[in-house]
């Protein structure tokens, strides 16, 4: 079953409406239950999508919207409006420290990407201010994931801390640290290991990692493909952390992405980055337009309708 | 196990405050459903179906009407199976092989040496296969659970020819007699076209050397993937044949509700859920204890407000 976009959705809505002249509330009921199908079938958080259907309506009847010319086009534009405002309008960069390092630490959820974007983001900061980061890897967990961000960064060619697996992460991150002291590394990467937002002792973890290495920048990973679920996870590593941002991974499938809005709506927490693929290069900074129109399934019909 | 029968008696506790199922039951019952990642359509529909039938029965016992509900949302799933038993089909002689597929990140390799483990216990010889040749520190990830396991593990060198190490591990099974060819493969999102193929030349290469083999090919999907686990579902179908799903990260907040309309549309059924990172966290699946899972919010919340 292919997604059905928004407009499609609106379209059919008014076609019928149009044949009565009048919009009433029952047209005004099925426009937003239309609205609120679109979200979700994107995974937006349906709590999310209750708050978020409310403030559309409010903003249609308040304006003439529905009575007008195109009211389907026309309300695509204001969901449309308001999902960018929600995810953020402007992109946001990476936070950067006064004095070197600027630390960042990566946290999420298990599989999440974590250890593939810090690869791409020292590879970003290489190119592009002939940075010179360190890598620090903190996961000492899971199976050969100190192998992984060492073969990461021998494909970027960036110098990697690590003990093994024997030592314990806070203390491998201090000694991380003092290396990168020693050898002048403008920015270092924490690599720490996946974890659920529920496990308080690997939550403590992270907590003591925090506090040990005052990180300029907590980038949250999490999987564009994440459901309802997303909420939970935002929230319980922002509560515990208060994150700085957000890196959303995996958009080179065919996910609609609903849990960009989800995150954002429950963390205000900026979107930074996207990770468009497997490879090194492949990741973007984060478009709040390109997002929404990903969200309600529109393609170029945006810029269509800006032209009308 | 615990969780199992409690859900009924939990069920029961809940009629008990109110005299029948009301439509804020149904509504709730719809947005746990949602809440659960099983689809608005699928929620709506499963919301319908229990209206029905509680109404049909016109029963007014909350115990026969807590049971009811209990009975239809496992009826739900189970009715639409393939292959009603989630048991794991096995070659009548020589080696079984089993094909690991899913995207990204969502517990391939980790699922592989939990199953290992579990089929060593019962005495068979297992041989992993490492496949993926693509990720960082892939092979090595499996090497390590084969240590773990003390099993044996096929690897080639890294960026080689996946399907020549699927070759060279069916070939060492069949020749030196192991029971049990797990086979690891890299994660890849379903929309590319060139790493699917992949998936089906290293399936074709197990074939030729080990006909009807493999005999499991089993799709890993993570718990908390939303609606585009069912995208997942119908592509991996359609290129590799997939013979049942392991659910994986359920030990976290995610419930994994769509299996639900995989398994109504698509008629595959879970085979085993994945409830944490260490070799044991692995389950054979389940309904009962699932659909438990679903709804021990919806129940709690009742409970207490
Ligand atoms: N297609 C695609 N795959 C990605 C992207 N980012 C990460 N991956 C893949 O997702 C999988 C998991 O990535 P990792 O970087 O190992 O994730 P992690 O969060 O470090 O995982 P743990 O350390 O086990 O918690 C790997 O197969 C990566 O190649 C992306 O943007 N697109
Ligand atoms: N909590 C939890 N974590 C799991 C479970 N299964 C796997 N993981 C974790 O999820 C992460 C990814 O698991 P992998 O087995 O590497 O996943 P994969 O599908 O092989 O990943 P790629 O090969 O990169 O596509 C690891 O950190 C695992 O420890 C599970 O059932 N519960
Ligand atoms: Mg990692
Ligand atoms: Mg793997």
């Amino acid at each position: 079953m292919a997604f059905e976009g928004l407009t499609e959705r609106l379209q059919k809505t008014f076609n019928n409406l149009r044949r009565k002249g009048k919009v009433t509330e029952a047209d005004l009921r099925d426009t937003m239950r239309e609205i609120r199908l679109a979200l979700l079938e994107a995974d937006v958080n349906f709590q999310v999508v209750k708050k978020f259907v409310k403030t559309v309506r409010d903003q249609a009847v308040g304006t003439d919207i529905l009575d007008g010319l195109n009211p389907a086009q026309q309300i695509v534009k204001l969901v449309n409006d308001e999902l960018v405002k929600t995810m953020g309008s402007t992109d946001a960069p990476l936070n950067k420290s006064d004095k070197i390092p600027t630390i960042i630490m990566m946290a999420g959820l298990q599989g999440a990407g974590k250890t593939t974007t810090t690869g791409k983001l020292a590879l970003k900061l290489k190119n592009e201010q002939h940075a010179r980061p360190l890598l620090v890897a903190a996961d000492v967990y899971r199976p050969a994931a100190v192998d992984q961000l060492v073969q990461v960064g021998e494909r970027i060619d960036v110098p990697v801390y690590q003990e093994g697996t024997d030592a314990n992460p806070v203390d491998i991150v201090r000694r991380g640290l003092a290396q990168a002291a020693e050898n002048k590394n403008d920015y270092v990467f924490i690599d720490t290991a996946g974890r659920l937002q529920i496990d308080e002792k690997l939550m403590q973890e992270l907590s003591d990692i925090k506090s040990l290495a005052h990180p300029d920048e907590i980038l949250l990973v999490v999987d564009a493909m994440t459901g309802q679920n997303a909420v939970n996870t935002a929230e319980g590593f922002n509560n515990q952390l208060d994150i700085t941002g957000v890196v959303l991974t995996k958009l080179d499938g065919d996910t609609r992405g609903g849990a960009a809005l989800s995150i954002r709506a429950v963390t205000g927490k900026p979107i930074k980055f996207v990770g468009q693929g497997e490879k090194m290069e492949d990741l973007d900074v984060f478009h709040p337009d390109r997002m929404a129109s990903r969200i309600l399934g529109m393609g170029d019909m945006l810029t269509l309708i800006e032209k009308t | 196990e615990k969780s199992r029968q409690s859900f009924g008696k939990r069920l029961t506790d809940l009629f008990v405050n109110f005299n029948g199922v009301d439509d804020d039951f149904y509504d709730d019952l719809e947005e746990t459903l949602i809440e659960a990642d099983v689809g608005f359509e699928t929620a709506l529909q499963i919301s319908e179906e229990v209206r029905e039938e509680v109404e049909s029965s016109r029963a007014s016992d909350p115990k026969v009407i807590s049971q009811l509900i209990v009975d239809k949302l496992v009826a739900l799933y189970t009715r639409n199976g393939r292959a009603e038993d989630n048991h794991l089909v096995f070659a009548k002689e020589g080696p079984s092989v089993f094909l690991f597929v899913g995207v990204n990140g969502v517990g391939k390799t980790t699922s592989i040496g939990k199953l290992a483990a579990r089929f060593k216990a019962r005495g068979r010889r297992v041989l992993l296969a490492a496949c993926d040749t693509f990720r960082a520190g892939a092979i090595e990830q499996l090497q390590e659970w084969g240590k773990r396991d003390g099993v044996d593990v096929v690897a080639g060198k890294a960026q080689s020819d996946p399907a020549a190490v699927a070759f060279e591990a069916v070939k060492k099974a069949r020749e030196e007699g192991y029971d049990l060819v797990l086979i690891d493969t890299a994660g890849r999102l379903q929309n590319k076209v060139n790493l699917m193929k992949e998936l089906d030349k290293i399936k074709r290469v197990i074939e030729r050397e080990i006909p009807h083999a493999p005999q499991e090919t089993l799709l890993v999907l993570d718990s908390t993937t939303g609606q585009n686990a069912l995208t997942q579902a119908k592509a991996f179908l359609e290129t590799t044949d997939v013979t049942g799903i392991i659910l994986t990260k359920l030990d976290g907040t995610a419930k994994g509700g769509i299996v639900l309309p995989i398994r109504n549309q698509l008629h595959l059924s879970v085979k085993y859920v994945g409830l944490g990172e260490t070799v044991e966290d692995l389950s054979p699946f389940n309904p009962e204890q699932y659909v438990n899972g679903l709804f021990k919010d919806l129940i709690s919340n009742r409970i207490e407000g």
